[in-house]
């Protein structure tokens, strides 16, 4: 572990970025004063081969954290570990402790349903249930029996997607098959769905990459208004969106968690070398 | 390694100008739209082959079995006179204590009925048109099937006041008479070769111009039960009922089963060696021959169960273990379709496993489903080879009324009709007998997609 030590720091500009060494532990500043959710040594395995090793990091409460890095780098694995998704996969094992509000989330007696309802989750693709734009929000509210009546849940429907920047576009057709609207609204329909549950922390799995940049930069707002009321945390392959909506940044590189810090920082004076090549795009 | 990127460089590539290049594309392109033309025109064949072969079984069995519907039918009227009928009044409920009497009484009676000689009022109603019918008595009873006898025994049994009235009757004509008329035996054929006498075919000839014989719709077909002394007679309702048995049987134990054990095995299931072997079994299940689930139906369900021979329950059983593969995997190649996508974006929202399945998985399945059961069924329904094994090739002249009676199913009729002896007259039978299996089938069928449209959820 010594040598490896040397090695990285005795790295020089010429030397080749696949011989950079990924540090052991994380540069910058992993804890934060108020934090919503904590991880502390999280591996995650998938069978034998290891996904990410020794992550460290807050989450602060009512702040948007982004999740950046190359393919591959395991910072869409790690977001999956917040809300347990994860445990749909067979062969994956989560070790090391991940906390929300004090809660130790993989402790047995913690319900999964009952994490998720905290934490909740917006893909990649926008995967809106193939029922009416109603029954999409009123899905979630109504598995845990957060409604007593349909008045409350007519309610629940219209504040969500109001949150959500839809409601004017879709009040009128409320019945109407939530996969027949357009991507970007398909989009902030699931970030409706996942908002009627009334959730602490929401996980944004790249919830842009399937838009164009327009309807992206509708999102980018919308994420910008919900960080009032919720914790975020977004992975995504966009540098420039992560300087535009977060407040701290992550650098992720083969499994491990390299830098993080203010968003600010780590895009105008960033301290690994990693993350420096990272952002400058000399790999990506 | 510089070596060879430089040998590459002055090599083939080099030598590949655009010229050349357009050159060998043209070229290799007349091959290949042969290629294509060969391959859509084999295509075109393959399926044109298909549907020849499928309009030419068509076209014979429904040239040969929609004729068999119409049957002749000889008009007579038939003088139920009380000098042919010597039978003592039939009892009345009043004149007895109690039900069990009253039934004894008149069983006795229904049964005194059995010594009337209908022959003699059947000859008695054929003088009518051939006077000199009783000069040879057997050639003119021929005319009418045996099996209307007791259709007048029953009709007096149902209603004791015909005795002493005349009623205008419409009965089935004998089998051979039927081939006769149609044409379907060689008319030149020498009279040791003719399946009626000469005397019996020259009534029927002059009946059949008098328009005493018709050749009418017949229900015989639909309401009677397999017949060998009246073939005239002979009916599917038996093998009807035994297959409709069977068919409830099937949906009621393979399908619920089937669905659940696919829904276990693709989305609860751990994967371990007692899954996969599992999978692979049922996999090999679908693949067994038939015939092989009709010896296993015999030794358990009949040997070690006990239960009856020749019984729908057993055949139903028998067809349910035989289609539980083909529900099971069909079953779980819809479930595989459902994107994960849905799952996970149910299950991120707090809903259990068994929740994200029942409230947004199966609800996209159905229509798949729907689908693989209604194709299992009408698998089943055509089976032959495993019910021959169970004892379901009797021959049973009763409907069945529960599925423990005693039944035949209607392939396993098709398959005693073809056998029968009476050639001339069966090959029609059986092919009507075919018409109404395709038509059940073709309805299953219809019904499975009328069900996915139905079911279909718009993306």
């Amino acid at each position: 572990m010594e040598a490896t030590m040397t090695n990285a720091t005795a790295s020089t500009a010429e030397q080749k970025i696949q011989d950079r060494t990924v540090p052991e532990s994380t540069v910058g500043e992993v804890h934060v004063e108020n934090p919503r959710m904590t991880a502390r040594a999280v591996d995650v395995y998938y069978g034998e081969k290891q996904a990410i090793s020794n992550v460290n990091l807050d989450i602060g409460l009512g702040q948007v954290i982004a999740f950046i890095g190359p393919s591959g780098c395991g910072k869409s694995t790690f977001l999956r570990c917040l809300n347990r998704m994860n445990d749909t996969i067979d062969v994956c094992r989560v070790e090391g402790e991940i906390k929300i509000d004090q809660d130790d989330i993989y402790d047995p007696r913690i319900d999964v349903v009952q994490l998720r309802a905290r934490v909740g989750m917006v893909f990649q693709k926008p995967n809106p249930f193939p029922k009416s734009i109603y029954e999409n929000i009123a899905y979630g509210p109504r598995i845990h029996g957060l409604v007593k009546s349909k008045v409350e849940l007519d309610e629940i429907v219209e504040s969500s997607l109001t949150r959500a920047g839809l409601w004017n576009e879709v009040k009128d057709r409320l019945d109407q098959t939530g996969t027949g609207l357009s991507g970007g609204q398909q989009q902030r329909l699931c970030i409706a769905r996942a908002i009627a549950v009334s959730p602490e922390v929401i996980l944004m799995d790249e919830p842009c990459s399937a838009l164009d940049s327009i309807v992206t930069a509708k999102v980018e707002e919308l994420i910008h208004e919900l960080r009032e009321q919720y914790t975020i945390v977004i992975v995504t392959h966009s540098m420039q969106q992560a300087a535009r909506v977060s407040d701290r940044t992550a650098y992720f590189h083969l499994g491990k968690l390299v830098e993080v810090g203010e968003t600010k920082q780590i895009f105008t004076s960033p301290t690994h070398e990693l993350t420096q090549d990272y952002i400058t795009g000399r790999f990506g | 390694m510089t070596d060879s990127t430089q040998m590459a460089q002055t090599g083939i590539l080099d030598k590949l100008t655009p010229s050349t290049v357009a050159g060998l594309v043209g070229k290799s392109l007349t091959k290949r739209n042969r290629g294509e033309t060969v391959f859509q025109a084999v295509g075109i064949g393959a399926i044109s082959l298909a549907v020849v072969l499928v309009l030419i079984l068509f076209g014979s069995v429904f040239s040969k079995g929609l004729p068999a519907f119409w049957q002749m039918h000889i008009n007579l009227d038939v003088t139920f006179s009380e000098d042919r009928i010597k039978v003592a009044a039939a009892p009345v409920r009043e004149d007895f204590a109690n039900d069990a009497e009253y039934q004894d009484a008149r069983n006795k009676w229904v049964n005194s009925l059995n010594f009337v000689n209908y022959n003699a009022l059947l000859l008695d109603a054929l003088s009518k048109h051939i006077p000199e019918a009783n000069d040879d008595r057997r050639a003119a009873l021929a005319l009418v099937t045996s099996g209307e006898r007791f259709a007048l025994r029953d009709l007096i049994a149902n209603d004791p006041s015909v005795i002493g009235q005349t009623l205008p009757l419409t009965l089935l004509a004998d089998a051979n008479v039927d081939v006769w008329l149609k044409g379907n035996i060689d008319r030149s054929l020498p009279d040791e070769q003719q399946q009626l006498s000469a005397q019996t075919r020259e009534w029927a000839d002059r009946l059949y111009a008098e328009g005493i014989i018709e050749n009418n719709f017949s229900t015989a077909l639909f309401m009677n039960s397999d017949s060998r002394s009246s073939l005239a007679s002979a009916g599917l309702a038996g093998a009807f009922m035994g297959s409709l048995f069977m068919m409830l049987i099937v949906i009621v134990l393979a399908v619920p089963i089937g669905v659940c054990a696919a829904i276990y095995l693709e989305e609860f299931a751990p994967t371990n060696r007692l899954t996969s072997l599992i999978e692979v079994n049922i996999n090999n299940l679908a693949a067994v021959p038939s015939i092989v689930f009709g010896l296993l139906g015999a030794s358990v369900f009949i040997l070690a169960f006990g239960l009856p021979m020749s019984a729908p329950v057993v055949g139903g059983l028998v067809l349910t273990l035989m289609t539980l593969p083909t529900v099971i995997i069909a079953t779980r190649s819809t479930l595989k379709a459902i994107p994960p996508s849905i799952r996970e974006g149910a299950m991120a929202l707090g809903a259990s496993k068994v929740q994200a399945i029942t409230g947004h998985v199966l609800p996209l399945a159905v229509p798949g489903i729907l689908t693989a059961s209604i194709l299992g069924v009408a698998q089943a329904l055509g089976e032959t080879a495993p019910l021959l094994l169970i004892g379901m090739n009797a021959f049973v002249t009763s409907v069945p009324t529960s599925p423990l009676d005693q039944a035949t199913a209607l392939p396993v009729q098709i398959y005693l009709w073809q056998g029968n002896e009476l050639r001339n007259f069966f090959e029609g039978r059986t092919s009507a007998a075919i018409v109404v299996l395709l038509a059940m089938l073709i309805t299953l069928n219809s019904i499975a997609i009328w069900l996915r449209k139905k079911f279909e959820t718009r993306w």
